[in-house]
């Protein structure tokens, strides 16, 4: 048994947290989370050139690591400085394209950071369940037309070209008849709704109105268990995310109630404070135990990866939701004020428990997870 | 034991019904079942409405221009005015200062004073936090010191809840730094337009601008705005903080909520089924409305135990705990049914005028930052551990 992590991981592990500590803070965060583009490419080259994308893949598809905690070490980093750039979307269209081959010089140009491309998997009508895809995509000669909405797409204003799913045939919500495309957000019939989120992210919506694409812009064939796989693996990055966001949260949290004096004392003298922290200690652990479990996971057979991560994700939902409560709570007043970077750490961890499947939904999942077994 | 209103409150019920389906401005309804911001317009022009009909103070006494309303009319009156999609009364002037010039005030503070809170001459706010008083009021540090006859302050307010809009503001200030630091208190009234008054806005984590900064340099005060006796503001403070058992709970703003949370819920679908189906979101909705009805009844109880005259014990706080809590679970729920969309944040669809196209359901726009702006209710107007210290207190720990 060892939970160290390895000699690799905790460098980059190290050298992410360096860069972002120098060139990212809490200025930064308010400036790009303001801007249209809701991105800064200098860091995000940056980012790029330290390694945080090819970690995310295997040597044999262009990256230079892949494993789950490679994608911990990253996601972790960029949760403990609040980080805006477009990993997520990368990690879940990089994952589907290695796994499936044949697209080789988009992955590559993806992990030298030189194109971004994201990942559409879920509809209006769908909520978190990859398996409701009412797009359509219509055989047209060699190639296909593609119509439908796909919805909240990570970073999709940013990326020039888009992984969407698409059902070929069978009904509304069967696992099988799904396929994948690669489409340029340029296309003729893309239309492209691009906000910002109240995290400090951005995401869109994206329509397609007869949209043709090639024979080459199919991606692999039945897409069920490849989009599930790309989605387990950025539930092991949320949930690292997620852990590396509730540190930070601890972290400022203790240190106000050492500092901020009420009644002649530090607030932290308070033994109903004392134990609240104390709580939020604990459930702390219990998240990273579930990240762990779920980078433990990655790689099993599908029904031993799909309850850890399903696990993970709920776990992560539910103490997300009490680390953000409580840490603005202690911090009274002051803990919801713009100008603190607390509050915004805290949104973002309610808003991870709205990406990829919600406590609820992840709960629901294990249950049905265990009557299959 | 009998659980219903008697005939004549009924009969009131009715005649609130009335007045708000006629009287409530349909643009005003709009904005607050919708979550769009409402401007100081829009309170004025609803304090103005309530005031034409004698309904504004609900709880002064008749001769100030109160309507003599049992504890029970005041409870159904804020209840009705919730359900139907009333904004708050903002309580600064009306049910802060004006139950403590009622009791402490001069005749001419009085005669000055309240009708203009009725008539929204005056737009009040609040001065009582500090950045180094929250939960330890009293150890404030704002100064004010006699010269002829005028106080001179100086110090710092924050949290000064729409202190932008203020014309006056109710203060406490140190007037005797020596003594025991509850007993150097006193209670001054401000005119916001004094020299040496800067207001600096506080941006909360939603982006809003709803609390400020108020500085406060060698400003002048005439002595005849002090309320009551120099030293003795803490007592008039206190009494202001304990008044209020009737709305504290908000139950109904809660029910108004957890009604809009149905729709919501009713009309997001997990499955191709509505997500109220949905066995988990259910037992969720559940919980939150058994609660709440709970809530109703331990409010109500507490109102018949007032108006049976009995002595304001740590009810108030009761209410203020478990109330706050219940509110705030309904919009975490409320954020939990929209799913996906609780992410997007588009802060100018949130103003009247936006006609641009929503995103995702119309109603998801204000859903996450009333989320989050809703934290503060286990924050202020006493913290819920403050309260939770009163009521160990009145248990005998
Ligand atoms: C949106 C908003 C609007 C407001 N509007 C106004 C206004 O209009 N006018 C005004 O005067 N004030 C206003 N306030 C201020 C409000 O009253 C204070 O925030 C509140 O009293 C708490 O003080 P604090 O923020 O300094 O927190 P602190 O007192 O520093 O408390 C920090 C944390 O410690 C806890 N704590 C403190 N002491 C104890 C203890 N002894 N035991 C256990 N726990 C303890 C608190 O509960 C809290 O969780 C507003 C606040 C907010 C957030």
């Amino acid at each position: 048994m060892n939970f160290e992590p390895t000699d690799d991981r905790r460098m980059l592990g190290d050298s992410l947290n360096r860069y972002l500590g120098d060139r990212w803070g809490f200025e930064a965060w308010k400036r790009v989370a303001a801007s249209d583009a809701g991105h800064d490419p200098a860091i995000w080259a940056g980012l790029v050139e330290l390694g945080a994308v090819g970690a995310l893949f295997t040597e044999e598809s262009g990256g230079f690591a892949g494993g789950a905690f490679d994608i911990h070490a990253v996601f972790h980093a960029l949760g403990r400085n609040l980080v805006v750039e477009p990993f997520l979307g990368t990690l879940l269209a990089g994952r589907v394209l290695a796994a499936e081959g044949g697209h080789e010089t988009m992955l590559a140009s993806m992990i030298d950071g030189s194109e971004i491309v994201t990942a559409a998997f879920y509809e209006p009508q769908g909520r978190y369940d990859i398996a409701d895809v009412t797009t359509r995509a219509v055989r047209d000669g060699e190639g296909w037309v593609l119509d439908g909405a796909k919805s909240v797409v990570p970073s999709l204003g940013l990326a020039g070209t888009v992984l969407v799913s698409a059902r070929i045939d069978g009904d509304a919500t069967a696992t099988d008849g799904i396929g994948l495309f690669l489409v340029p957000s340029d296309a003729a019939g893309v239309e492209i709704r691009d906000y910002g989120l109240i995290d400090g992210g951005r995401g869109g919506d994206l329509t397609l109105r007869g949209v043709r694409l090639d024979a080459g812009s199919r991606v692999g064939g039945a897409a069920h268990a490849a989009i599930e796989d790309a989605v387990a693996a950025g539930i092991v990055a949320l949930a690292a995310e997620a852990v590396g966001a509730m540190g930070f949260c601890r972290d400022a949290t203790l240190d106000y109630l050492r500092t901020r004096v009420q009644f002649g004392m530090p607030i932290g003298k308070f033994q109903a404070l004392q134990h609240r922290m104390a709580t939020l200690a604990i459930e702390i652990e219990q998240a990273s135990s579930a990240a762990i479990n779920a980078a433990a996971a990655l790689d099993q057979p599908r029904h031993a990866r799909e309850r850890a991560i399903s696990a993970a994700k709920f776990t992560i939902g539910r103490v997300g939701a009490l680390v953000a409560e409580e840490s603005i709570h202690l911090h009274g007043g002051i803990g919801m004020t713009w100008e603190l970077p607390l509050p915004h750490y805290a949104k973002r961890l309610i808003m991870i428990d709205h990406m990829l499947g919600d406590e609820d939904h992840h709960l629901g999942r294990y249950i049905a997870l265990g009557a299959a077994a | 034991m009998e659980l219903n209103f008697t005939p004549d409150e009924e009969a009131f019920r009715a005649e609130v019904r009335t007045f708000l389906a006629e009287k409530l401005p349909r643009h005003i309804v709009d904005k607050v079942n919708s979550g769009k911001r409402l401007t100081k317009q829009d309170h004025e022009e609803f304090h103005a409405i309530l005031n034409a009909r004698g309904w504004l103070a609900s709880h002064w006494p008749e001769q100030y221009g109160g309507p003599g309303w049992s504890v029970v009319q005041r409870y159904i009156f804020d209840y009705e005015s919730a359900l139907a999609g009333a904004p708050r009364i903002v309580p600064f002037g009306v049910s802060m200062l004006g139950p403590v010039l009622i009791k402490y005030g001069t005749e001419a503070q009085k005669a000055h004073y309240l009708p203009r809170i009725l008539d929204g001459s005056d737009w009040w706010c609040q001065g009582y936090s500090e950045p180094g008083s929250g939960s330890d009021l009293a150890s404030l540090r704002t100064s004010a010191v006699r010269d002829g006859d005028a106080y001179v302050v100086n110090g710092q307010k924050t949290w000064t809840t729409l202190g932008q809009h203020a014309d006056m503001i109710f203060c406490l200030v140190r007037t005797d730094p020596k003594a025991k630091k509850q007993e150097g208190i006193s209670f001054l009234l401000i005119d916001m337009k004094s020299p040496g008054i800067e207001v600096r806005p506080i941006i909360t984590l939603d982006g809003e601008h709803e609390v400020n900064e108020v500085f406060f340099t060698d400003v002048r005060v005439p002595v005849a705005n002090l309320v009551g006796e120099e030293n003795k503001g803490w007592t008039y403070a206190k009494y202001l903080l304990t008044y209020e058992r009737t709305n504290i709970a908000g139950v109904g703003g809660s029910i108004a909520a957890l009604d809009w949370l149905r729709q919501i819920a009713g009309k997001q679908k997990k499955s191709g089924r509505p997500l109220t189906e949905d066995p988990f979101f259910a037992a969720r909705l559940a919980r939150i409305e058994i609660d709440l009805d709970n809530m109703k009844t331990t409010n109500l109880r507490v109102l018949a135990a007032a108006a049976h005259g009995a002595p304001a014990g740590p009810e108030s706080s009761m209410l203020k705990v478990r109330g706050t809590e219940i509110r705030q679970e309904i919009s975490s729920l409320t954020r939990r049914a929209l799913g996906p969309y609780a992410q997007p944040f588009v802060s100018e669809a949130l103003d009247a005028e936006h006609n641009g196209e929503s995103i995702g359901p119309d109603y998801a726009a204000p859903v996450a930052a009333e989320y989050f702006n809703n934290r503060k209710l286990s924050i202020f107007g006493g913290s819920n551990e403050i309260q939770r210290t009163i009521i160990a207190g009145a248990l005998g720990l």
